[in-house]
């Protein structure tokens, strides 16, 4: 009999307080306490981390990177979303 | 990316509120950290805070209104683009703050019946009508300026979502300025009339805008503990007078007249403005504003009509679900 596959977690870490949490890799582990434990041990060896999330890779839906294209189009052409695509004349200062 | 199961504890927390607790979570927060989701913090605080983020998310979605009713008479293109740019930023901060609201405990559903319900309020500004294209430049200037100042020092609020949230929104508030100052500026180098409708506009707005800061500080209720706990980093009367001082030259560049003819500049170089008439505020507040009733309407017709986009949504996940345990099932 094959060795049922291990299930697969991404890891998101905090690195300072304050700020978001981060995606930094990927795991093997059984369970979600296992995977934290995983994640402290493979992701944080060097105090990189204030707090860890551990979440089933088969929970996250991606886009597809090679219809990045498409995906993204929207927003190439939208140049006016830009604070520089608008004159505010030197005299006025920082807007 | 957060919801509410992280935040499964929020009955225990009110039972176990202590001093030692209460003492801690202030040390942490006059130690600058970032308080988050899952730490313990007082009951008053996950409440001033679920109560002042779902306000400002609502006033973003309110927001939209006085601003969407000239998308479709935009002078120009690039106008027309840049106006529905901006409105589209607007819903996305409300849809920010919202989930920020949310790690906190409380539902989206219930913080938008809230709102749909008159229990929860939204700024005072978007209480006022639109009546020329020069609002749009008035609006645009001084209302997004005035709130950028105001959530700059949101940035380093003690509650981390908060903060982060108001991170995002700074970044694209910014371009909401200056397409207002542009309009303003192209009015004012443009005839007579247009420098005249541009003059109304500031004419109109000014108060109001110098309301959107709320209550002088010898009256304002919330700002005690709201400083304590680092949610506020500066006070309302401190933020106005940022606000005008930053303001006054830009108008003068404009050659437009502040109507304020008290007005006055100290020999340290603030601008001292006249006595603001509470009275309105509290009107606006209370729903007696120029368009209180117009913008409820618009917001109840809109859920309303989006009422079966939301069924058809959950119909057809529920159907995919089905598809899917019987496929398992086979």
């Amino acid at each position: 009999m094959a060795t049922p596959n291990t299930p697969l977690w991404e890891v998101f870490i905090r690195s300072r307080n304050g700020l978001a949490h981060k995606h930094v890799g990927s795991l093997h582990a059984s369970d979600a306490t296992m995977a934290l434990q995983a994640a402290r041990d493979i992701y944080t060896r060097r105090g990189e981390g204030l707090s860890i999330w551990v979440v089933p890779s088969s929970a996250i839906t991606a886009s597809d990177p090679a219809e990045k294209g498409m995906m993204f189009e929207p927003a190439e052409s939208k140049i006016y979303r830009h604070p520089t695509f608008y004159e505010v004349p030197e005299e006025v200062g920082h807007m | 990316m957060y919801t509410q199961a992280l935040n499964t504890a929020e009955t225990e927390d009110r039972g176990l509120e202590d001093a030692a607790k209460a003492a801690e979570f202030q040390a942490r927060i006059d130690a600058e950290e970032r308080i988050e989701p899952n730490d313990w913090m007082p009951a008053a605080y996950r409440k001033t805070l679920t109560r002042q983020i779902s306000q400002h998310a609502h006033s973003e979605i309110v927001g939209m209104l006085p601003e969407g009713n000239w998308i479709t008479r935009a002078p120009t293109l690039r106008r027309k683009a840049a106006l529905l740019a901006k409105v589209q930023d607007e819903c996305g901060h409300g849809l920010y703050l919202y989930a920020a609201a949310e790690t906190l405990g409380a539902s989206r559903e219930e913080l938008v019946d809230a709102m749909l319900a008159g229990k929860a309020k939204y700024s005072s500004i978007f209480n006022y009508p639109t009546l020329t294209w020069a609002d749009i430049g008035t609006i645009g200037w001084l209302v997004d300026g005035a709130a950028i100042m105001n959530q700059i020092p949101l940035c380093r609020c003690s509650y981390g979502p908060y903060a982060r949230a108001m991170i995002r929104v700074c970044k694209e508030e910014s371009f909401h300025q200056r397409q207002g100052y542009e309009i303003m500026l192209t009015l004012c180098r443009g005839s007579d009339e247009q420098k005249a409708m541009a003059q109304d506009a500031l004419n109109r707005w000014w108060w109001p805008v110098l309301m959107m800061f709320g209550p002088p500080d010898v009256a304002s209720q919330h700002s005690d503990t709201s400083t304590r706990w680092k949610i506020k980093r500066f006070s309302n009367d401190e933020l106005r007078q940022k606000f005008v001082d930053a303001t006054v030259p830009q108008a003068q560049y404009l050659g437009l007249t502040i109507p304020d003819p008290g007005m006055t500049q100290d020999a340290d170089g603030h601008w001292r403005y006249s006595e603001i008439d509470w009275t309105e505020f509290k009107q606006v507040l209370a729903g007696n504003g120029p368009c209180n009733r117009d913008r409820m309407a618009a917001r109840r017709k809109a859920h309303e009509e989006g009422a079966w986009v939301r069924e058809a949504a959950a119909a057809y996940a529920a159907k995919r679900a089905r598809r899917q345990t019987a496929q398992a099932a086979e």
